[in-house]
């Protein structure tokens, strides 16, 4: 399996007819087993991309293309979305078999589903709970197990940590990388953090300002599985480094150009 | 200089403090004072019956089951409108929120009715569906609708498109994600209708019973001030304040039950 995403640009059109340049021209695959990472300034169009992907939102040129799939898996992608989205009526256990509901499994095949992958994001005696009794951390993971329970070919996930603390968020990093490797699926994962987009890619795209244009695409030739002996390694810093001078000019100019 | 200053907490006055004690004092005073004006008959009894004389009648006409006659009648038509109205109106608020062309079709005829008095109907109702039961629960129906209808639409409308969009994403179909997603987080927006809706619901019986019925608790009011028994008058208001609370608190339960994810 391999996802074309194919020359894709997009423009929103408000009611007054105002035009918002959101993504310009994007191309690049996702290959089987290969974990993406986007990166680029504040407003450029990542969660865009990310929903033309999804499905969930039309590009006004291009397409994504998901190259030999059997159509028996549908849906082919599942999000984690930045806010969670997760059900406030559902508890954790019910929120994470929502899509396996969909596909018509049977309740037992959903439970031994979704006990494995409470397991897997470490929630094990929470099922009953709901998600406002949960911490941000907590609902991140069932948010991530709900999007793996349903075995997508492509997980898609938009600044998943964005909203935890550093400490949960570098807990967070390791264990997504574990949980890679556990799954050899396709990520997609979009981020503004160059730290965790080098910790966590096989290959990083890194977009422009708004319109969001490809800059470079990075290959990142590090060693799995990675830990946190990584972040103190002279490569590693140097794939910050180098992702970061990308980035610095493009927030430099549009820092000027909102003040 | 030093000097100690401890910290007071600006925002004491925001704590809303709780005075059971004075509910009922002023409650239990009240009913006292009333007793004592028509002992002392500064009023005429007949005018203001005692609070004792209007419990005594009330016990009277509970032992003669007389009573229940009454409340029975009202309690079902009420029921009857209630139920057709919520049903319709989740149907309705539905369908008008989420498609476009029930949405086109719909939302002017509503805004155009919403206005009209639902009083005002009763004398057409009773021409369309004759004198008997179906006119009072169609007034009835039609007075919660409104309200119920209103409120599911704001309610679907105010649907976070985070969830649809997940649910989409997990695979689910448009009539799925109306099962799924809309109709759990509307529910809140349901319960506040039907607690709007039965305030409604008493004013239109009552008032459906006094235009024409031969039992029902607005029947029951309007004979006893003919016959000027008001004591038994005042009996049938108790009745109805004591519906109004007993339908609230009855809502309040089930809006636990059925929405266990608010605490
Ligand atoms: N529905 C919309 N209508 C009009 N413009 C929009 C809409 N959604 C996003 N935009 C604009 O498109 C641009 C890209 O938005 P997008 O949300 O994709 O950015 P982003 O890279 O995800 O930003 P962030 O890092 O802050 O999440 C922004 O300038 C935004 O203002
Ligand atoms: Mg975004």
């Amino acid at each position: 399996m391999k996802v074309l995403i194919d020359h894709i640009s997009k423009t929103y059109v408000d009611r007054k007819g105002e035009r918002t340049e959101a993504l310009q021209d994007i191309h690049f695959a996702i290959e089987e087993n290969e974990f993406v990472v986007v990166v680029g300034p504040s407003g450029c169009g990542k969660s865009t991309l990310l929903n033309i992907i999804a499905g969930l939102l039309s590009p006004t040129s291009g397409q994504v293309i998901f190259e030999g799939t059997r159509t028996n898996t549908k849906p082919h992608t599942a999000v984690v979305f930045q806010d969670f989205a997760l059900f406030p009526w559902r508890t954790v256990l019910k929120n994470i078999v929502y899509g396996l509901e969909e596909k018509g499994l049977n309740k037992t095949e959903q439970s031994t589903i979704a006990e494995q992958f409470i397991s897997m994001v470490g929630l094990r005696g929470f099922e009953k709970k709901y998600p406002h009794q949960l911490s941000g951390g907590m609902k991140q993971r069932v948010s991530i197990a709900r999007a793996l329970a349903n075995d997508p070919l492509l997980l898609l996930m938009d600044e998943p940590f964005s909203a935890l603390d550093a400490q949960t968020r570098t807990l967070m990093q390791y264990e997504l990388s574990r949980i890679w490797e556990e799954t050899q699926k396709s990520f997609l994962y979009i981020t503004h953090n160059i730290q965790e987009a080098v910790f966590l890619g096989d290959r990083v795209v890194i977009l422009s300002r708004r319109p969001g244009k490809v800059l470079s695409i990075m290959k990142i030739d590090l060693p799995r599985p990675r830990n946190e002996h990584l972040t103190v390694e002279k490569k590693y810093l140097e794939y910050v480094n180098a992702i970061w001078r990308y980035i610095k000019e493009q927030a430099w100019e549009a820092l000027e150009e909102k003040t | 200089m030093i000097e100690k200053e401890i910290v007071q907490d600006k925002t004491y006055f925001l704590q809303m403090k709780e005075h059971p004690w004075l509910s009922v004092a002023s409650f239990v005073g009240i009913f006292l004072f009333w007793e004592m004006v028509s002992r002392m008959e500064w009023v005429p009894p007949l005018f203001l019956p005692s609070p004792s004389g209007i419990l005594l009648e009330g016990w009277a006409m509970l032992k003669t089951g007389l009573i229940f006659k009454h409340i029975l009648a009202s309690l079902s038509r009420i029921l009857w409108g209630f139920v057709i109205a919520c049903s319709f109106g989740v149907a309705v608020g539905i369908s008008i929120g989420f498609f476009s062309i029930p949405e086109a079709v719909g939302n002017p005829i509503i805004a155009a009715t919403f206005p009209i008095p639902k009083i005002a109907i009763l004398p057409l109702l009773i021409l369309w569906l004759g004198i008997g039961e179906a006119s009072k629960v169609a007034v009835i129906a039609l007075g919660v609708f409104f309200p119920m209808v209103i409120n599911v639409y704001t309610g679907v409308k105010n649907v976070d498109p985070l969830l649809i969009k997940a649910a989409l994403s997990l695979g689910s179909n448009r009539a799925r994600i109306i099962r799924k997603v809309i109709l759990p987080s509307i529910l809140p927006m349901v319960f506040a209708g039907m607690k709007l809706g039965i305030g409604i619901a008493l004013l239109l019986v009552v008032a459906a019973e006094m235009v024409a019925a031969d039992a029902g608790i607005g029947f029951m009011i309007l004979t006893a001030a003919d016959l000027m028994q008001t004591k038994k008058l005042m009996v049938g208001l108790i009745i109805l304040s004591l519906l109004g609370i007993f339908f609230n608190w009855l809502f309040q339960k089930l809006e636990r039950v059925f929405i266990p994810w608010k605490q």
